[in-house]
């Protein structure tokens, strides 16, 4: 058996080497370069553009603008398509935009043939604009006389607005004798930060079709996108995938693929290459959405709920994307992870001027469990209750079903992950010991849960295609549309494949390069779905393959199909276990021979009608400094159920980077907007403090390993799971540790010395800090009891 | 119209000596992408701040981006590629992070490996923390740089007990 086990990466000499392509290293040496002009208001209209100076630059071949392109408008998103109408991305963006809706959108583009010829045509454009009042709050944009962002499309800036209803909550919280425990929390805005800038280049062969070579995790959906944008049939597109130097979401949009399509075929299908500056990823690809909450919750004293109501306005920014899912997907979690029979609930996403909101690592759950779990430290320490007990009371119950994913709480997994935590990191006796602290440095752990869902069904298609083609020596290739974008895909892949047809780890060889033309459909590198959904088609595919290799056995051993098995790529008898020929040698004779000759393969497609539950838990061990007004990660857990490890080193390592992005999450990472002019203030790797090794604890992870029943290899989500948790968990350490519950991050120093100001911690400038109060809070959290 | 001008300069490169003519205006990194092949030189910033294109010029490492190509006239440059043997053998660093899973998305990596290298051919102990500090102008956004501290550590520790220098 190949799965389980801690093989190394599959792709990982190639990428010691330096010898691993990505999409700079296969761009033709002739390509012409191009750059984009970006608009230096947040909110108008691009009246002209002076483009006479620009295009007399010796070097420059082409200047294009907003006025130039087809007027076709596009969604972005990286959902699978979906042939109802209703169920469609909004299509609210064209290549360049005359209608400029926030500081830097794209207006025009500078083909030449090297980077400086282009960089100086840009400085050459000169721009008139009409300006029109921008806004960049979503709360303030959701009101009625904002200034409209898509008055072309609607009639007020609220993308979507969804709600839940269970029980009824005016009614419950009448109950005599509720406590009400209420505060708003907010997340910031951020950006993935991959180390690789989305990049991409074009051509067009025989005069034709296109073909583009692009830093993404989603080939197949970009390919219906960018066709989409230049209105073609899809199939004149192609789009290949090499390897990415990460994504976490953001490359889960067609971002600039659509604009190189279309700029070469305005320079006769001449090659042209797209590099996106890291200014440009912080400002003109996608961010995750920034979140203001307010959670009402009714507690009777005994520590139940008895109604709980959460509002979420989400920040769009100015382009649709991923729009309302990630709200709705965070929305969607509050119900199921304290279950309560009267909840009410509300989601807003709106059009704001500013960057637009994508996928990212999480979608919309680590703002959700930071909202939820922040909320519910406030409800235990209002009520003077146990964090753990409550959450081991209260959270989603084994046995709880949801009927719309059809997912189970099958094991007690929630519980499981707690006692591994606790123990892993001696949760019990430091929280006793940093319950009675003086002084200016004090200690404080906390925990957060979070649950996570595996894919999309049953909201968009779930679908997973894989071909495997045999070599003479009994090897093969192993092709899948599911993408490596760095969390290891390929291998685990391999290990599945290896096991389902019984062949060796080293004889399979994977196909690492998505290329539409040759790579059947798969969706790509989103939701946490590929290890689970490419099971289904990787485990079909390789019994079809199998039954065709033990058809040819039969013929050529004279045994009876059903009494062969494959073993570490040989033939075996099962009823003697005698080795009858390897598989190699079966498809060589298969191969070559005069009469029958059959070039051994097999494809097919599954389609998953299931989801799976996935669970975890945080606990973090914070130390902070008061007078300095600075938190430092001491350790942190995180201990996870995501069934059975295809690879424990692999999926560990895993973890190790989800909470690494929430350690920036919770402590260091926003994206600023100035807001007299809606132009982003740190957008760049000095300002823009993404966590260094310096800001890095070690890492604990453990797993809790309940094989998932519905998934042939018991596996499910883990990719994003990690990075749910750490931010809550954070902040209730520094709950602990201080006594204040800060509710808006990141939990940096600007914000803890506001924070503390607030709560009164500092007496005077000199004087020892005051001791805590549990229960004080710097924010709204109010806690008011029911008359 | 813009003269453009070039530059003959003579370096060693991977243990080669190397000429080639460059535009002055040109980064060491692009000059060793395009000139050279040598696509362990990644760029993720342009302006020094993540690391990718960390280089050893003497002995020291460089961010490439903002290292100019004429500079390294007369300088000894090396790359990821410079530690692969004519036979193939990648360098004990570059094995540790295979073993350690210290690899994931790959573009980090390279750069890592130089940081690292640098640091175990000084022959000195570093601490854990002196290694979190020493690598910390090298960003990585897979692996919370966990794997990669434990494979420089490995590499570091199997270099000093060759080097006969007894573990602490």
């Amino acid at each position: 058996m190949e799965v389980g086990k801690s093989f190394k990466r599959v792709d990982a000499f190639d990428k010691v080497t330096g010898r691993a392509k990505y999409a700079d290293d296969l761009c033709p040496k002739n390509a012409y370069v191009s750059r984009i002009l970006h608009s230096t208001i947040a909110h108008g209209r691009v009246i002209r553009i002076d483009t006479a100076e620009a295009a007399q630059i010796d070097g420059v071949v082409k200047v294009l603008t907003c006025f130039d392109v087809p007027d076709r408008p596009f969604p972005t998103a990286g959902h699978p398509w979906n042939t109802d109408p209703g169920h469609q991305d909004v299509a609210d963006r064209k290549l360049l935009n005359e209608h400029v809706r926030y500081y830097g959108d794209d207006i025009a583009v500078v083909i030449a043939e090297d980077t400086v010829a282009a960089d100086r045509a840009i400085r050459a454009l000169t721009v008139e604009y009409e300006a029109y009042p921008f806004v960049l709050d979503p709360i303030e944009s959701a009101k009625e006389g904002a200034p409209l962002i898509h008055g072309e499309r609607q009639n007020n800036n609220i993308l979507a607005h969804s709600s839940l209803r269970i029980g009824n909550y005016a009614e419950a919280i009448k109950e005599p004798g509720l406590i009400k425990v209420e505060g708003w929390y907010h997340t910031p805005t951020v950006q993935h930060s991959h180390i690789e800038n989305h990049i991409c280049f074009a051509y067009q062969e025989q005069g034709q079709r296109v073909t583009v070579c692009s830093s993404t995790q989603i080939p197949h959906i970009v390919r219906r996108v960018t066709a989409q944008a230049l209105g073609w049939p899809w199939g004149k597109v192609r789009i290949i995938k090499p390897y990415i130097g990460g994504g976490f979401g953001n490359k889960q949009d067609a971002l600039y693929e659509p604009l190189c399509a279309w700029l070469t075929t305005q320079v006769g299908g001449h090659p042209v290459k797209l590099d996106v500056s890291r200014e440009e990823t912080f400002v003109n690809n996608r961010v995750r959405h920034a979140m203001h909450a307010h959670i009402t919750s009714w507690m009777r004293p005994d520590g139940t709920f008895a109604a709980r109501k959460l509002e979420v306005w989400s920040d769009q920014g100015a382009y649709a994307s991923h729009g309302h899912s990630v709200a709705a997907k965070g929305m969607g979690a509050f119900p199921q992870l304290y279950p309560c029979d009267n909840v009410e609930t509300d989601a807003w996403t709106v059009y704001t001027n500013k960057p637009t909101g994508g996928a990212m690592r999480g979608y919309g759950i680590p703002q959700a469990m930071f909202q939820n779990e922040s909320h519910i430290e406030d409800i235990v320490t209002a009520l003077n209750l146990d964090p753990i007990a409550f959450r081991r009371k209260n959270s989603m119950p084994v046995g709880y079903f949801d009927s719309f994913s059809k997912n189970e709480l099958y094991e007690d997994s929630f519980n499981q992950c707690l006692d591994k935590a606790i123990e892993k990191i001696d949760y019990d006796r430091k929280r006793a010991r940093y319950r009675h602290q003086t002084g200016p440095v004090r200690r404080g752990i906390g925990a957060a849960l979070f649950w996570y869902n595996t894919a999309v069904w049953p909201i968009s298609i779930e679908t997973s295609s894989c071909r495997m083609i045999m070599n003479q020596d009994g090897s093969i290739q192993l092709i899948t549309g599911e993408t490596e974008i760095g969390q290891g895909c390929d291998t685990v892949f391999a290990q599945m494949a290896a096991d389902t047809i019984g062949l060796r780890l080293e004889d399979v060889h994977v196909f690492t390069m998505q290329d539409t033309d040759v790579t059947p459909y798969g969706s790509g590198a989103y939701a946490s779905r590929q290890t689970y959904i490419g099971g289904f088609s990787i485990r079909q595919t390789g019994q079809l393959l199998k039954e065709k290799i033990l058809k040819h056995a039969h013929t050529l051993t004279r045994m009876p199909a059903d009494l062969l098995d494959i073993i570490d790529g040989t033939i075996v008898r099962k009823s003697d276990n005698r080795a009858l020929m390897t598989v190699g040698e079966l498809a060589t004779r298969t191969l070559y021979d005069m009469e029958r000759s059959e070039h051994l393969a097999a494809e097919s497609t599954y389609a998953v009608k299931s989801n799976a539950y996935s669970f975890g838990v945080t606990i973090a061990e914070v130390e902070v400094d008061i007078p300095l007004c600075q938190a430092k990660v001491l350790n942190m857990v995180n201990v996870h159920d995501c069934g059975t490890l295809i690879n424990p080193q692999l999926a560990e390592a895993q973890v190790h980077g989800g909470m690494s992005m929430a350690l920036g999450f919770g402590l260091y990472e926003e994206l600023l907007a100035d807001p007299k002019t809606g132009r982003i203030l740190n957008d760049n790797l000095l300002d823009y403090k993404l966590p260094t090794t310096m800001d890095h604890p070690d890492l604990l992870v453990d797993f809790v390993e309940n094989a998932e029943p519905t998934s042939p290899f018991g596996t499910k989500a883990l990719g994003e799971p990690p990075t749910c948790s750490p931010a809550p968990a954070i902040r209730n350490a520094i709950l602990q540790a201080t006594g204040v519950a800060i509710n808006t991050l990141p939990l940096n120093p600007h914000r803890l010395f506001e924070e503390f100001t607030k709560a009164g911690i500092f007496r005077t400038e000199q004087e020892v800090i005051s001791p805590p109060s549990p229960g004080r809070s710097a924010e709204i959290s109010r806690v008011t009891i029911n008359a | 119209m813009i003269e453009k001008q070039y530059k003959q300069i003579t370096f060693t490169l991977n243990g080669k000596q190397v000429s080639t003519s460059v535009d002055v205006r040109e980064s060491l990194a692009d000059m060793l992408r395009r000139e050279f092949g040598l696509t362990s030189v990644k760029k993720g910033c342009e302006v020094g701040e993540c690391g990718a294109c960390t280089v050893l010029i003497n002995g020291d490492v460089f961010a490439s981006c903002i290292f100019l190509a004429i500079w390294a006239d007369g300088k000894d440059v090396m790359t990821v590629e410079g530690l692969v043997d004519t036979d193939g053998h990648i360098a004990d660093i570059q094995q540790a992070f295979i073993d350690e899973a210290a690899v994931q998305c790959g573009f980090c990596t390279p750069g890592f490996i130089m940081s690292a290298e640098r640091l175990l051919r000084t022959g000195k102990r570093y601490t854990r923390d002196e290694l979190r500090k020493e690598l910390s102008g090298n960003m990585c956004r897979c692996t919370g740089y966990h794997n990669i501290i434990n494979a420089v550590e490995k590499a570091m520790n199997a270099r000093l007990e060759a080097a006969g220098k007894q573990p602490v």
